[in-house]
């Protein structure tokens, strides 16, 4: 620590004092973001504006009409809907089918080890051509699954282009390709709990059932909220894959919120409307995002801890 | 294990397998075939195997009932190899001293800022995308690779910010101060006692960013046209365009997530730790 008060001196001979240093190292990262900080303050301001891009002159500041309009705007209300429904349905059966498969690789032999890294290529593969993929497999043509679908006696199968098997669909592919993140992250956490408790079970002669209930999911639960909150989070504001697949149709079933901004921007060039629907989704996931970051501290912590 | 919870097991986790890797393999198969076994009723896994499908994307010329079709296939797959390794590259560059920064020597406000960076990666990408589109035409960035690589430092950045700035704590500082206490500059530690214990994390960081680059599809959608497009939005258009190629599409798919797969395979240790920004060790 004799360094510490001294200036601190560079190669070349210009100095950098200790007190500046972190600054400079981090100062180009922060400038880079800070670019990115401009236009999210923009889209604060349109959403305070009536604001077309076909109608340019008619663009002024009407504070929070945007937001006003959207209690009484079904569109908006719709979004919110599905939306909610899409994280939820996507979240709670990737939860339920990663902790399933998780329990089942648990053990370190190198067929699970294998396994596991088998299951990680859904989640490898881009979600845009993960929908790509399962456009193909669900072509009424010749789509492997609409055929499948038919042998099972289901006729005429829509898939994503019906709106009553859409939502199915879109999960569907969601829950491919997120069910391995949520899988490995819970078999990282369970390979890292501690044996003790589990061995003194055993020798009691403790029911296994009763071992899962009352020990391994409560000393699981760190893990299962990091995924569940990063899950939710991420399938709220899911894109990619209902671009990918509908587009936001049929109609307006999957006008999740990613996609109805994009639509308001892009098609009905709207641009006030989609600015305060993308604020209200930053609201919602800046609420989330705080709750799993202070939840993922203490578990970084931890794992910082054991390492 | 009774006998029967055995079979259960192995049931289960055959399903499992076949939920997950049928999508890959189906895709796989039908990128060696022509539309006339593609549309073959009932579906059969016997067929002659051609690499017409490989030849056409590559060469880039489509043979369709209505003639010869230009495509861009190759150009996309050469954009996503672009954007990603620049995106790494000038995240590395930037992102590993903040990351250092960060976790030698605390600061005023090192937390906080640390914290907004972390937070991008949650944000909406679209808030940001959308006044981007306009600014980029002011300010003469639409549609250039500097434009898009810096945007997409939105993923790569906190990436490999918060798993670079884990494995610099995980050095003891020991090592470090003795080193400055030798009479070394803070440049040299950094240099020869730092990176080379982090360069694992370094390269997990960078491996995992390029996976997040290639596979990104929103910034690239917004703000590039057909010739800066990456593979995600090129595909996509790809589907119109070539009609009703079908074994075109799927070999499309094909070499565009090859890639990102021989990536994870080879990177597997640091996956968990890295998807999970270091809150779960691998």
């Amino acid at each position: 620590m004799v360094a510490a008060s001294a200036p601190v001196r560079h190669k070349r001979g210009f100095k950098v004092s200790k007190r500046w240093l972190p600054y400079v190292l981090s100062l180009p990262a922060l400038l880079t973001c800070i670019g990115i900080l401009i236009p999210f303050f923009t889209a604060v301001a349109y959403s305070l504006q009536r604001y077309r891009l076909s109608q340019p002159w008619a663009r002024e500041w009407n504070w929070g009409q945007n937001y006003l309009n959207f209690m009484s705007d079904p569109a908006f209300w719709n979004t919110l809907k599905v939306s909610l429904s899409y994280a939820f349905l996507a979240v709670t059966l990737e939860l339920l089918l990663g902790l399933g498969i998780a329990l089942l690789l648990q053990r370190r032999t190198r067929f699970n080890n294998t396994v596991s890294i088998m299951l990680l290529m859904p989640l490898m593969t881009a979600p845009a051509l993960a929908a790509l993929m399962w456009k193909l497999m669900t072509n009424p043509g010749f789509g492997i699954l609409s055929y499948y679908a038919s042998l099972l006696g289901i006729e005429d199968m829509r898939w994503a282009s019906s709106p009553a098997t859409a939502m199915f669909t879109v999960v569907l592919v969601d829950i491919w390709v997120y069910t391995p993140f949520i899988m490995i992250l819970l078999l990282a956490g369970l390979r890292s709990l501690p044996r003790q408790p589990f061995e003194a079970a055993e020798l009691d002669g403790v029911p296994r059932w009763f071992v899962f209930w009352r020990i391994t999911l409560p000393m699981l639960t760190p893990f299962l909220l990091t995924a569940t909150l990063f899950r939710v989070i991420e399938s709220i504001q899911q894109f990619d894959i209902i671009y990918a697949m509908t587009q936001g149709g049929p109609g307006d079933t999957l006008t999740v919120f990613q996609v109805e901004a994009y639509l308001n921007f892009f098609q009905s060039t709207n641009v006030g409307r989609s600015a305060a629907l993308l604020m209200i989704l930053w609201a919602i996931t800046y609420f989330l995002s705080n709750l799993f970051i202070k939840n993922w501290l203490r578990l970084r912590e931890k794992a910082r801890g054991e390492a | 294990m009774s006998p029967v919870e055995r079979v259960l097991r192995g049931l289960a986790i055959t399903l499992v397998i076949l939920f997950f890797m049928f999508p890959i393999l189906w895709i796989l198969l039908m990128s060696f075939q022509t539309n006339e076994t593609i549309l073959r009723v009932p579906p059969s896994m016997v067929f002659e195997p051609t690499l017409i499908n490989y030849r056409s994307l590559i060469t880039g010329k489509l043979q369709t009932a209505a003639g010869s079709l230009e495509i861009q296939f190759m150009r996309n797959l050469w954009n996503s190899l672009l954007l990603s390794t620049s995106s790494v590259a000038v995240g590395l560059l930037l992102g590993v001293p903040a990351a250092y920064a960060f976790a030698r020597l605390k600061f005023r406000g090192s937390e906080d800022i640390a914290f907004t960076l972390l937070s991008f990666r949650f944000a909406p990408p679209l808030l940001v995308l959308l006044p981007l589109t306009i600014y980029f035409q002011q300010i003469g960035l639409a549609n250039t690779y500097i434009g898009l690589i810096w945007v997409y430092q939105l993923i790569v950045l906190p990436l490999i910010l918060w798993i670079v700035r884990g494995y610099f704590e995980d050095i003891p500082a020991d090592v470090e101060y003795a080193y400055r206490i030798a009479g070394h500059s803070w440049f040299a530690t950094f240099r020869k006692i730092a990176l080379p214990l982090a360069k694992p994390g370094i390269a997990a960081a960078g491996l995992l960013a390029f996976i997040f680059a290639w596979n990104n599809f929103i910034f690239a959608l917004v703000l590039a046209s057909a010739d800066k497009q990456p593979v995600t939005v090129g595909a996509l258009a790809f589907v119109t365009a070539s009609g009703i190629q079908y074994g075109q599409i799927a070999a499309g798919i094909v070499l565009s997530i090859a890639p990102t797969f021989a990536l994870a395979i080879y990177a597997q240790r640091y996956l968990v730790e890295g998807l999970s920004l270091g809150a779960v060790k691998g």
